[in-house]
């Protein structure tokens, strides 16, 4: 628990302040519509009013679904409490004993005070669900509503996962969820007395006169009321301003023209594009956007940045996993003339920036999730070549998990070119990686048995043998605490959630509980 | 839209439905609204599409997560047979099933949300979609390292030549006669 705290208290605080905002704000304005004296006649027929408070803010996807269940169950309780009023609002319009409540009722009948009237629902015979669906707020709020119960259930892990377009446009959905959140108010239907009125005839002294408010003679005269004025746009505004503007900030990237240097077909249908935008800056494990007008306007896929940030162009290694992959590696393949157009997006930065930030730093990738290491394992090599004195991190430990290197055969490379130059600047230690192949069977292992004494790897030609199954990790962070007893190590796991769960108990339990010995520190990355 | 099964989104929304005609009867019933009975139907309605929606399918491609405990009410859901199977028949029962609650404020969501379900089966039923049961494979358990059993032959062990099976003429054997036989004990 220590050492979680100790990872993540900024989130945490981050996370307490929001709810405690939340908590406040609802309580506030809960109170307001409680206590107030200008809804004073108002609870007089509701007895007690709700309202929700959300406050869309986008952050990262696990604010965001965090912000999503808020929303839902705010907008339950809100129907819920608006049911409720409904109802005693139809009640109280039913009702002919002449108390109170029926003679507030009644306000809208009479000639003078027309729109002064209190309870919505505005004659005996209306009933709730005609007023529902002819009524602004009630009209927007079953669209809206619709729209976000639509969102919700198409965003259930499930059919993201498997179906992950229909879970996208369905999302977009959320554009009409905002007009309708937007104008939900504009009708006035909670009303509270006007200022004059209270003035003229105060709740307090008049409330019990009821009777009396139509005499002349008398002091109390009937009361006036509004509608309040609708305050969810206020909310909203920002974050859609915000969005509108990273939308924009999209269109505006995907006209400038991306010159590509350099197409490279890979074993096992791997396309390389080397590309130069002008002013384009990256740093290490970073991912961009990509667009291919000619096979989809709409699509932006994401792919993270293979190349190091001190090489003068920036590259993306894509394999075929879907129609649009399968579409551009073919449009490459085909070696047009005219080669097809792309249009980039970001870069966006994600946590493996920090891996230079630790003195000793353990990098796990599996499958494809090693292509962020890829920048990152370019970027050390080329500080080496300048000599870079400033780098803290004196031991890298990086451990690739996959079921079979076919689609990785240019990571194969990197790392065969890389454990050559180490090896002639004479930093054999500084880089320790070990291949685990999950994918094997009782040929792959024999074979690799009987050329046990040769140099090199016969499956990757590596002079790090390749291992078969899965790293033990209790092995690897004894060993590394071992070997490194008084440092701070960073964890940096591209990967499934079932492994992370196991790297960050691992990464407790070899956490020494002194500060000054070895510390593990667990980052992911998620796709 | 690339490889999408609209049953698996129509059973999301149809159980969300479920819920939510649970819900909104729970209110109508509870704050006695008028006509509060069509709350209590409700109520039920919605149990009942929440059982039948609860097993989720097989996908027809890749492996389908099970939901928690499914498996019961799976197999009954399995024995009505093309009544469950076929989504021309869940299309026509919600929709027969969302109408008397949408006489209601506090259930009319619940009926929109399980319209929109039926429409969603419906067209899942016309492009040829059914509910399958999910196989439970047998789990395979992972093998812990096994001991492996110690060599039944250890040293001293008669040379390679000894060792070989005696199928050829012993007097074609090789460059060695033996005085005595030697049998093969290798396992």
């Amino acid at each position: 628990m220590r050492n979680w705290l100790a990872n993540h208290w900024f989130s945490a605080l981050w996370l307490l302040v929001w709810m405690a905002l939340n908590a406040f704000l609802f309580a506030q304005t809960f109170l307001t519509y409680e206590k107030s004296d200008n809804y004073y006649y108002t609870r007089e027929i509701l007895g007690f009013c709700n309202r929700t408070l959300r406050k869309p803010l986008d952050h990262n996807l696990t604010f965001h679904k965090l912000v999503a269940y808020m929303i839902c169950i705010f907008t339950a309780i809100h129907i819920i409490a608006h049911l409720f009023n409904f109802e005693r609002y139809s009640r109280s319009q039913q009702a002919t004993d002449g108390s109170l409540t029926s003679v507030l009722s009644s306000l809208s009948r009479h000639e003078k005070h027309k729109d002064s009237w209190l309870n919505p629902i505005l004659s005996p015979n209306t009933t709730v669900l005609y007023v529902t669906f002819t009524s602004i707020a009630g009209l927007t709020g079953v669209i809206g509503t619709l729209a976000l119960i639509l969102m919700v259930t198409s965003a259930m892990e499930f059919i993201r996962r498997n179906y992950f377009e229909l879970f996208w446009v369905t999302h977009q959905l959320f554009v009409v969820y905002m007009v309708c959140l937007a104008i939900h108010g504009i009708g006035g239907i909670v009303r509270g007395q006007t200022k004059d009125s209270m003035d003229e005839s105060h709740p307090h002294n008049c409330a019990q006169y009821y009777e009396k408010w139509g005499d002349d003679d008398s002091d109390c005269k009937y009361p006036q009321f509004e509608g309040k004025a609708p305050e969810s746009w206020k909310w909203i505004l920002a974050p859609v301003i915000l969005y509108a503007f990273e939308k924009a900030l999209r269109f505006l990237r995907s006209q400038q023209s991306i010159v590509i240097n350099k197409v490279i077909m890979h074993p096992s249908r791997v396309l390389e594009l080397q590309m130069t935008k002008p002013g384009f800056r990256m740093e290490v494990g970073q991912y961009i956007f990509v667009k291919c007008p000619s096979i989809s306007h709409l699509e932006w896929h994401p792919f993270t940045l293979t190349s190091a940030p001190e090489e003068d162009f920036f590259s993306i290694h894509v394999r075929v996993a879907g129609d649009w992959t399968e579409n551009l590696v073919r449009a490459f393949e085909q070696q047009h003339s005219l080669v097809p157009r792309i249009a980039v997006d970001g870069p966006f930065g994600t946590v493996s920036e920090d891996v230079f930030q630790y003195e000793v730093a353990m990098l796990v990738g599996t499958g494809i999730g090693v292509t962020p290491f890829a920048s990152i394992l370019k970027s050390i090599w080329y500080k080496f070549q300048h000599e870079d004195h400033n780098l803290k991190t004196q031991t890298i430990y990086f451990y690739w998990i996959c079921r079979e290197t076919g689609a990785f055969a240019w990571f194969n490379d990197l790392l065969i070119s890389l454990e050559r130059e180490m090896e002639e600047l004479g930093k054999v230690g500084f880089l320790n990686y070990r291949l685990f192949l999950t994918g094997w069977d009782g040929n792959v292992a024999g074979h690799a048995a009987l050329n046990f004494d040769k140099a090199t790897d016969i499956l990757t030609g590596l002079k790090e043998k390749t291992y078969f199954g899965r790293p033990k990790w209790e092995n690897e962070f004894s060993t590394i605490a071992t070997a490194h007893p008084k440092s701070v190590v960073g964890v940096f796991l591209c990967g499934p959630r079932t492994l992370a769960k196991n790297l960050r108990e691992c990464c407790h339990r070899y956490s020494s509980l002194d500060p000054r010995k070895v510390q593990f520190y667990f980052n992911q990355e998620n796709f | 839209m690339g490889q999408i099964e609209w049953a698996m989104w129509a059973n999301e929304q149809a159980l969300a439905s479920g819920l939510i005609l649970i819900a909104g009867g729970i209110v109508a019933t509870a704050g006695r609204f008028a006509q509060w009975y069509f709350g209590a139907y409700s109520i039920v309605a919605g149990a009942l599409v929440c059982l039948l929606e609860y097993p989720r399918g097989r996908r027809s491609k890749g492996s389908t997560m099970e939901r928690c405990g499914q498996k019961y009410l799976a197999a009954v859901v399995k024995l009505f047979g093309p009544l469950t199977r076929n989504y021309y028949v869940r299309a026509v029962l919600h929709l027969l099933l969302s109408v008397p609650a949408g006489f209601l404020l506090a259930t009319i969501l619940g009926t929109v949300c399980l319209v929109i379900a039926s429409g969603i089966y419906l067209l899942a039923a016309v492009r040829g979609e059914q509910w399958m049961a999910i196989e439970s494979k047998p789990k395979e358990r992972p093998q812990a390292e096994d001991i492996k059993q110690p060599p039944s032959n250890p040293p001293p062990r008669p040379p390679v030549e000894a060792r070989k099976k005696p199928s050829e003429d012993e007097a074609a054997g090789g460059p060695q006669v033996n005085p005595i036989p030697v049998t093969d004990e290798v396992v």
